[in-house]
């Protein structure tokens, strides 16, 4: 019987199987930064190891850098303290880091694809659940926790127990102002922040094909908001165009014997799944949601459920969140006033989501009472935007251009939502509290939050394209 | 840190909410300690505290009638971010285990490398204990990791949980995955001079 591409890349990377214990399992690639990494190089230097394979292993601080000013010392002290320890753990263990102010640096799942970092068949594992954005080349990504950062360190492997297969098949064509960030919403909306648990998702169909390397990637980067270990799409031309050349991507000889390799990644006609699941893209509206978890979502038109139509069991948890978002059951959203609109994060912050953004503001100005955050995912997507113009499109608009890093999707920066306002997010969590705290997120795609910056308010943006 | 895992009998801590992720375990904002101590004071902290920091009457570790090493809460539990931060609040403010009919991934693993155990019973099981401590909050919940069984001292009902055995020698021992994993370096070695690229 066949493989699936999961199985295939998961089977080669095991260094060892015994019967009783769970796979250990070689990490070709490891990234880390500043917030879950300074507990296990505390651990290796307890138990007086070095790390393993330095060169395997790349550090970026993203999680608590300011947004502006960056050439200036972080004010905040815990901040600071952070970011400063992870310049000493790499310098004193011989990690390469590209600390801030370098040309490199930037949000870690953004970074790692755009230097050719991230390639196809890779197994890749950072403490940070996003991880699976790489999972888009064709890799097996995923995040760990700080313990098994120190295990990576210690050895370039991890014990992991195999996840079962899932695939997600996506047919058919999107609709116009439908992009990739309405896609894996409508699907977790569909199968609930619980439903791929367990499972490694491989996403495949015809309107997943079509996508750019960069909407691939914003697709696997939301397959942990469903459970899912990780996610994955077979590589193809599109991802081979888009390495050749990066950075840090394999050049002459090698790239034709890795290319060779790569063009195997892929999952067998007849390898058999645990799960299958199919969708057609042409229900897909563009998506918000409404609740405290990324299955809270809906198209963007529709109404929030009644009560009677969750189940029992669930009411109270429903109604929680309802109130934590001061909305009632029932009600529309469109129209909604918003107060902070959010671009950015490693979900929605590449250059071609600036790109998406800028064409659509272009000549438009956003609303008088609407505060608009973008903030691109790296140092590179930054320079690059101002290459292209896209900062004075922005600045006319009156959106603000930051400088790089996580920021508002998880404000452990400055860039905090006050409590009680609404702010639309292109970022990937809408947990309480998650933007500051009692800060209340709407999250949906790159073109509908810039359709509510020019609008103040829930907008469709089909109205307006 | 508490190595190793004893069989436990203590009262519980209820929270019956589903999808509890772990920026509600522990806020992005307490993130910022580059040790693992100390964590516990800030577990829950935007439900346990209001934005005065005064402690919100109404949330269950605020009320003297719930205590004990038992976490028991709604399905998901640990969704969301990676952040070991959870397990290590929930370590540092003396729970043992956590009771759920369902864990997110991440999680689980999270939790047994801090020799919490997490024990997923069905949905039905979860109910009844939700309604024992309803009835009565001293109610005691016994954990028996060696026999894999979880019982409610009051009416004696009782189901089998899973763990795989790997995990179970580790908690019951007190072993971590590193010790493992460093005595593989042959294996490490062979597989790696078999591989010409990395990947
Ligand atoms: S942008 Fe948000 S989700 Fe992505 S790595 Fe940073 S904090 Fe995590």
């Amino acid at each position: 019987m066949g493989k699936t591409l999961f199985d295939k890349i998961w089977d080669s990377h095991i260094v060892a199987a015994k019967p009783g214990f769970p796979d250990a399992v070689y990490i070709n690639t490891h990234f880390i930064h500043e917030v879950t990494s300074p507990q296990a190089f505390d651990g290796l230097r307890k138990r007086n190891i070095p790390v393993f394979r330095p060169g395997k292993t790349r550090a970026t601080p993203d999680h608590n850098v300011p947004t502006i000013d960056q050439h200036l010392p972080i004010k905040e002290a815990l901040s600071r303290k952070q970011v400063e320890m992870l310049t000493k753990n790499t310098t004193e263990f011989g990690v390469e880091m590209y600390g801030l102010g370098h040309p490199y640096q930037g949000i870690v799942h953004v970074i790692g694809p755009e230097l050719g970092i991230t390639l196809p068949g890779m197994t890749i594992v950072c403490g940070d659940s996003h991880t699976s954005t790489h999972g888009a080349f064709g890799a097996v990504a995923f995040g760990i926790g700080t313990s098994e950062v120190e295990q990576v360190l210690a050895t370039q492997c991890i014990l992991q127990y195999k996840p079962k297969r899932m695939k997600i098949e996506v047919k058919g064509q999107l609709k116009k102002g439908v992009v990739s960030k309405d896609i894996i919403l409508y699907i977790i909306s569909q199968i609930s922040a619980s439903g791929a648990t367990g499972y490694f998702v491989e996403y495949a169909g015809e309107a997943i094909r079509n996508l750019s390397m960069e909407a691939r990637m914003t697709v696997c980067n939301m397959s942990i908001e469903m459970g899912a270990r990780g996610g994955l799409i077979a590589p193809d031309q599109v991802t081979f165009d888009y390495i050749k050349g990066r950075e840090f991507a394999p050049k002459g000889e090698d790239w034709d014997k890795a290319l060779a390799y790569w063009q195997t990644l892929h999952t067998d006609a007849d390898a058999q799944f645990d799960k299958v699941l199919e969708f057609d893209a042409a229900d897909i509206e563009p998506q918000i949601t409404y609740g405290t978890n990324p299955g809270m979502g809906m198209g963007v038109t529709c109404s929030i459920p009644e009560l009677a139509d969750i189940e029992a069991t669930e009411r109270p948890s429903f109604s929680k969140s309802l109130q934590y978002m001061d909305l009632q059951p029932g009600s529309r959203l469109l129209g909604k006033k918003v107060d902070y609109v959010f671009i950015g994060s490693c979900t929605n912050s590449r250059i071609e989501d600036l790109r998406m953004v800028a064409e659509f503001v272009k000549g438009k100005k956003k609303a008088d009472d609407v505060t608009v955050w973008i903030v691109p995912g790296s140092k590179q997507v930054e320079a690059q935007a101002i290459a292209e113009g896209i900062d004075k499109v922005f600045e006319a608009a009156g959106f603000q251009l930051r400088q790089p890093g996580c920021s508002a999707c998880l404000g452990m920066n400055e860039d905090k939502i006050p409590a009680g306002k609404y702010c639309i997010a292109t970022s990937n969590r809408n947990f309480e509290g998650r933007q500051g705290p009692n800060a209340r997120t709407f999250l949906a795609s790159p073109l509908t939050a810039a359709a509510a910056a020019i609008t103040g308010n829930v907008t469709d943006v089909r109205e307006l394209i | 840190m508490e190595k190793k895992f004893a069989n436990l009998s203590s009262t519980v801590v209820p929270l019956p909410i589903e999808n509890i992720d772990t920026d509600q375990i522990i806020p992005a904002r307490f993130l910022k300690a580059t040790t693992r101590e100390g964590f516990g004071e800030n577990l829950f902290r935007d439900w346990r505290y209001d934005e005065q920091n005064a402690p919100r009457k109404d949330f269950v570790l605020n009320n003297p009638l719930y205590k004990g090493r038992i976490l028991v809460a709604g399905k998901n539990f640990g969704c969301g971010s990676s952040r070991e931060h959870a397990a290590w609040s929930l370590a540092d403010y003396g729970f043992k285990v956590v009771v759920s009919s369902f864990f997110a991934d991440i999680f689980k693993n999270n939790a047994l490398n801090n020799f919490i155990l997490p024990v997923q019973v069905s949905e039905a099981f979860l109910q009844q204990i939700f309604r024992a401590v309803e009835k009565d909050p001293a109610a005691q919940l016994e954990v028996n990791l060696e026999e894999q069984f979880i019982r409610i001292g009051a009416t004696g009902e009782q189901e089998k949980f899973d763990i795989n055995p790997y995990k179970k020698t580790c908690l019951l021992n007190g072993y971590d995955d590193i010790d493992y994993l460093l005595s593989l370096s042959k294996e490490i070695n062979t597989y790696e001079t078999s591989r010409p690229f990395n990947f």
